[in-house]
């Protein structure tokens, strides 16, 4: 009889086969990555005749873009899964559900903060923006993905195989990650300079939220996975 | 000798229609049992109940000594399934996905090298991408991702579908040889001058419900 090798084990293997799975598909590169730009662009055109406000809002418009683009990359991902009888393979293979929501976390954070590491270069070159707290907005981007990507999993995992899937999910999971977009943005604001306060009760905010979810998905994924 | 599939007054629903509805059914160790029937009979929701992955409404349902009104997970790692999906990423390449499932099921990237080798899949198609490859191509590569977990049970839905003629002889072989090391196979079929010629037995499934029952012939018997 076939044992599964525990949750870390399976976590590394569905997050292998998932980067793999986007290292082949190059959705990430080739679909998700110029939608996010073209957002940054269009927001630049929007409000480039106040350069002020586009400053202002700097923050707030990087996080929105990273929440429409992960809401993209999520979709994908569990689509993957829906197809070709592929969640009743995972339900026999004896993997760890927990273990597969843990993978799968742990490849859209990845995807994810690359995206991320991309829109900041084109945030500082499209909207002038200087970098200033480095290690501040490290921690708030890394927290807020995880959080994102771990409320995510739970969500594209409950609508995986909805026929509305593509409307139902960003419906279900954008005001869900209201707290990640204002605790992001807030963070962002004082990473800039633009607030006097310490950003890192915000960051402490987002970890908390991934922490909260990322337990709670571990513990759902099975039933999950079982309704799916 | 215990039953390795013992259905009694099986009732699956599918939504609110009765897939199944109540169905008597024992499998024993060693035994190819061959589910007839026409479409929408029942059959792949019979198979779906034995791997786990369906739950009973009502009735009783214990596989490889599981009962699956308790607790139908346990059964899932020690049965294997070859259903109308591939069970395959389409986008990666064959041994990408043998190396996945061999390994999501505890077994070894050899064992799943080992598997294509046994169903006869061309190393040249190793790096394909799944999508390219032909239907027959496709079913076999599922083949073998189901044989590398060594399953006890065999849940197979229209295992020839899509196969040449060799693959269909190399199908039909497998089975005999997965029954002959003790492995128990209940499939399903259509094509029943090649299914019944391997089945040691068939059951012929209408309606949800079990409607007669073949015993074993004396020349398949001799054959296996």
């Amino acid at each position: 009889m076939s044992q599964s090798g525990g949750v870390l084990s399976d976590a590394l293997l569905v997050a292998r086969k998932d980067l793999l799975l986007e290292r082949r598909a190059k959705i990430g590169i080739g679909q998700v990555l110029p939608f996010a730009i073209l957002v940054l662009l269009l927001f630049a055109f929007a409000l480039d005749p106040d350069r002020g406000i586009l400053k202002l809002a700097t923050p707030g418009l990087f996080w929105v873009t990273v929440l429409f683009s992960a809401v993209l990359t999520l979709q994908r991902s569990f689509a993957l899964e829906a197809e070709d009888g592929i969640l009743e393979a995972l339900r026999l293979s004896g993997m760890s559900p927990a273990g597969i929501y843990l993978g799968k976390v742990t490849a859209l954070t990845i995807e994810l903060l690359l995206l991320e590491a991309v829109l900041v270069l084109g945030v500082a070159v499209l909207y002038d923006t200087k970098f200033l707290g480095i290690p501040l907005l490290f921690a708030i981007a890394l927290l807020a993905t995880l959080g994102i990507a771990g409320a995510g999993a739970v969500y594209g995992a409950l609508a995986a195989r909805l026929r509305s899937r593509e409307t139902l999910l960003p419906l279900l999971l954008l005001p869900l990650l209201a707290p990640v977009l204002i605790a992001a943005t807030r963070g962002c604001e004082v990473s800039l300079e633009r607030e006097a306060m310490s950003g890192w009760p915000w960051a402490a905010l987002l970890g908390i939220f991934a922490l909260v979810y990322l337990t709670l998905g571990s513990f759902l994924f099975r039933p999950l996975l079982e309704d799916a | 000798m215990s039953a390795i599939v013992h259905l009694r007054s099986a009732v699956a629903l599918i939504g609110r229609f009765p897939a199944l509805a109540g169905v008597n059914l024992d499998v024993h160790a060693g035994e190819i049992l061959l589910l007839r029937g026409p479409n929408g009979a029942g059959k792949t929701t019979l198979l779906g109940v034995c791997a786990g992955l369906i739950g009973l409404s009502t009735g009783e349902a214990v596989v490889l000594g599981e009962d699956l009104t308790r607790n139908r997970r346990a059964v899932r790692r020690r049965v294997g399934l070859l259903g109308h999906d591939s069970f395959l990423y389409q986008d990666l390449s064959v041994v990408e996905n043998l190396d996945f499932w061999s390994r999501a099921a505890a077994a070894t990237v050899a064992d799943g090298r080992a598997a294509l080798d046994r169903l006869g899949v061309a190393s040249r198609l190793f790096e394909l991408p799944v999508h390219s490859l032909s239907a027959g191509q496709r079913r076999r590569v599922s083949f073998a991702a189901m044989i590398c977990r060594r399953p006890e049970l065999w849940l197979l839905d229209e295992p020839h579908a899509g196969l040449d003629s060799a693959g269909r002889d190399l199908v039909d072989g497998l089975m005999s040889e997965a029954a002959t090391s003790g492995a128990t196979v209940l499939f399903a079929s259509h094509e029943l001058d090649r299914a019944e010629h391997v089945a040691h037995r068939s059951v012929t499934i209408s309606g949800g419900v079990i409607l007669d029952e073949t015993p074993p012939s004396t020349e398949t018997r001799a054959d296996s």
